[in-house]
């Protein structure tokens, strides 16, 4: 079975189907998607109305904060940018998008994988996992063999031994990773709608169980388009540039 | 929610069960118990039900040895190969078939190379120049090899090297090793350098695993004790011992053998320098060296009769002290990637140049074509071939003293060619060379040479005049479309 794995869609229409085109070439049996599929960017109500219909279809999903955010409203402590892009995509969804938002589950099981936005020991808290130490607090905390997380923009791997040793890896796109089952595994595929390593081209990871093969993939997109988008609805302007940058 | 995955949460490993012959593990038939190494069981095997594209292939089965419970070395490294098995192919690796993993009963089936390893010949060592130079020259083909396959092997020693029927060699057990693109299992699992003692680079004493020149270290090693019958830094047991080879000197190879040429002194010495930047830069270069003894720029090093003295020894030993874990906590994915870049960063380049029959403007737009690509990659080796024409059929006649002298020519012809690149370059230093290569096709001599030597880059000429190429045909056209690596014609 092959499980393609996309998270952090952000709102980035071109980014989500060029991804999803990519991923039609590969094979893939089920997807899950692991929130925050709106903020950001221009196009909440069409990545929602996508999520939607590949849930009904069997995709596996999960909750991100700023999905929380956009169903509860901007709280009173938010900076007026954020507050900005949260009234403005709460007013392009409709009654039946939110309450889609609403209900998303914080985590979700399948088999010996835990999909989960932000991290396993606290899901509903979005502590984000910066580094290894933190990455070991998440694999602590679950029973489940690989954990895949979204949350953290850049892709990365970590692992676990049953000795207690970690370490962390900066995935290279393309190249097939053999997730051995002797160890714990936590991938971060990297964000979707809103790449931040410097590579603008679109972030998601594809799951083999039969070799336990994980593959990143980064997919160009037209990020031009998706920049002209933001400035036209006049959102924070840095929203649309750092698409081009990737940063 | 329904599920086609096998849940398998995180138990510790149980010891496998004993093997037995006749038993069958995932489909492979356990045929006869070959072999029982410090670290693995090898199983000749053979699949029950015909298999997928393998058919005919030999197979064995490797199983770790796990000693009572928790061996994390064993485990560890077991883990590695099998992780970094299935990302390497051809000629110089055992082909991956299958592995079973440390939740049920730990395995890799792999190709099975026959024959014995490497390591016996050790027990008979020294062995004659001319065969130390075979074996030298055959595994650092495959060592270049696997280096642009973004893979160190670190662990390049005897019992790690076998031979296929036609003299390819192939490299065996990964448990050691380091590729690019693979997560590193073996970085944060031990606190003592990992290697074989008497083969591990100084950069691998001090944690470094991401340097490909480290396997030129120990083939310098293996090719020292193959013509000496020593070993040129003993076999040390502890960190102590190991890190002498960071500041003391083998012994010159022609102070235990007088009949060690002074070439050869100058190509293992080159192996054992204590920083890769003053070793060979790429397994393909040493390569070369060996394949081409003519070739060789011979420095202090062929000379060299004792070890360095003691004041030496103490500067060595003073700036090695603290050198090690070079690892920036603040970067720590600044040393990823360095396997093949390094590689990259050091090609060989081959200019093919037609002395005889080009047109001076030709020769000069070819050596400014040249000098733009060397100058861009100061770890570039510069080989300048030019083909000399002999018969298609039978000796020619004139071999001895006119094909000397032509011969002789043409090399005149190549190095006053190649002059104002070496100078403005400054190539002094090895990293160019001149061969004349004597073959009826002077298109198939090239593209040869250019296998032979893993060669990154041809650059030559467009044949200029019209009549010669309708008669002789365009040698460039038939480089560019045999050869297997990339080719700049140059035309006026």
């Amino acid at each position: 079975m092959r499980l393609a794995i996309l998270t952090d869609l952000h709102a980035n229409r071109e980014a989500v189907e060029s991804v999803l085109e990519h991923a039609a070439g590969q094979r893939i049996d089920r997807y899950a998607l692991l929130g925050d599929f709106v903020g950001y960017g221009a196009d909440p109500a069409w990545v929602v109305d996508r999520v939607r219909e590949m849930v009904a279809q069997g995709a596996l999903v999960v909750q991100g904060n700023h999905d929380l955010a956009v169903v509860q409203g901007p709280s009173p402590q938010m900076r007026p940018d954020p507050r900005y892009v949260v009234e403005w995509t709460r007013a392009r969804l409709s009654p039946s998008q939110i309450d889609f938002l609403a209900t998303l589950p914080l985590t979700q099981e399948l088999g010996d994988i835990l999909f989960v936005h932000a991290n396993a020991w606290a899901p509903a808290e979005w502590e984000y996992i910066h580094a290894r130490a933190d990455a070991v607090r998440s694999m602590h905390a679950t029973l489940r063999r690989v954990t895949f997380c979204g949350h953290m923009h850049e892709p990365q791997l970590y692992h676990l031994a049953p000795t207690g040793k970690a370490g962390d890896f900066t995935p290279t796109p393309g190249m097939p990773i053999p997730l051995l089952p002797h160890r714990q595994w936590l991938v971060i595929p990297g964000s979707a709608g809103q790449p931040r390593d410097g590579d603008p081209a679109a972030c998601y990871a594809v799951f083999d169980d039969a070799g336990d093969d994980l593959t990143y993939w980064r997919v160009p997109y037209d990020t031009e388009a998706a920049g002209a988008k933001i400035r036209a609805a006049n959102l924070p302007q840095r929203l649309a540039s750092r698409l081009a940058d990737g940063e | 929610m329904e599920s086609d995955f096998e849940s398998t949460l995180i138990v510790p490993p149980e010891p496998p069960q004993p093997l037995a012959a006749g038993q069958v593990v995932d489909g492979f038939r356990l045929e006869q118990h070959l072999h029982q190494g410090g670290m693995a069981h090898l199983w000749r095997v053979s699949r029950v039900a015909p298999g997928d594209g393998d058919d005919g292939l030999p197979l064995i089965m490797k199983v770790p040895r796990i000693k009572g419970g928790e061996d994390p070395a064993t485990i560890v490294s077991f883990e590695v190969e099998q992780m970094i098995l299935p990302a390497l192919s051809g000629p110089h690796v055992p082909k991956y078939v299958a592995r079973g993993d440390f939740t049920r009963q730990p395995y890799i089936v792999m190709e099975r190379i026959a024959g014995a390893s490497l390591r016996p010949r050790l027990d008979e060592a020294p062995l004659a120049i001319d065969e130390v130079v075979v074996i030298g020259a055959r595994v650092a083909t495959a060592l270049h090899e696997l280096h642009r396959q973004h893979l160190v092997h670190l662990d390049v020693k005897p019992s790690n090297i076998m031979f296929r029927p036609d003299g390819t060699a192939v490299m065996v057990d990964f448990g050691l090793s380091r590729h690019d693109k693979l997560p590193d299992l073996l970085e944060e699992e031990f606190r003592l350098p990992m290697g074989t003692g008497p083969y591990m680079s100084p950069e691998q004493v001090q944690f470094v695993r991401n340097d490909p020149r480290s396997d030129l270290f120990a083939l310098g090693v293996m090719l020292y004790h193959f013509t000496t019958g020593q070993r040129p830094f003993g076999a040390p047991e502890s960190v102590r011992g190991l890190r002498r080879r960071l500041y003391v000197d083998a012994v010159p190879p022609r102070a235990l053998r007088a009949d060690c040429p002074p070439w050869l002194q100058e190509v293992i010495l080159k192996c054992l320098e204590v920083q890769p930047a003053r070793r060979y830069q790429s397994a393909a270069q040493l390569a070369l060296d060996l394949q081409e003894p003519s070739q060789v720029t011979l420095t202090a090093r062929a000379q060299r009769t004792r070890q360095s003295g003691p004041l030496k020894v103490f500067k060595r030993w003073f700036s090695a002290v603290g050198a090690e874990n070079k690892r920036d906590p603040d970067d720590p994915h600044g040393a990823q990637q360095a396997i093949a870049s390094q590689v990259m960063k050091s090609p060989i380049i081959v200019a093919a140049v037609d002395i005889d029959h080009a047109e001076p403007a030709l020769l000069e737009q070819l050596r400014e074509a040249v000098r733009r690509i060397v100058v861009t990659e100061p770890g570039a080796r510069l080989a300048c071939l030019s083909v000399m024409r002999t018969a298609r059929i039978g000796l020619d006649e004139l071999v001895d003293q006119q094909g000397q002298s032509r011969h002789v020519k043409q090399l005149v012809g190549l190095k006053h060619w190649a002059r104002p690149i070496s100078k403005s370059l400054a190539l002094d230093d090895g990293r160019l060379t001149f061969h004349v290569l004597e073959a009826p096709d002077a298109a198939a001599a090239i593209v040869e040479f250019a296998e032979r030597n893993q060669v990154d880059h041809i650059v030559m000429g467009a044949r200029g005049n019209s009549a010669l190429r309708r008669y002789l045909g365009s040698v460039s056209s038939q480089v560019v479309a045999q050869a297997e690596c990339t080719v700049t014609v140059v035309r006026v």
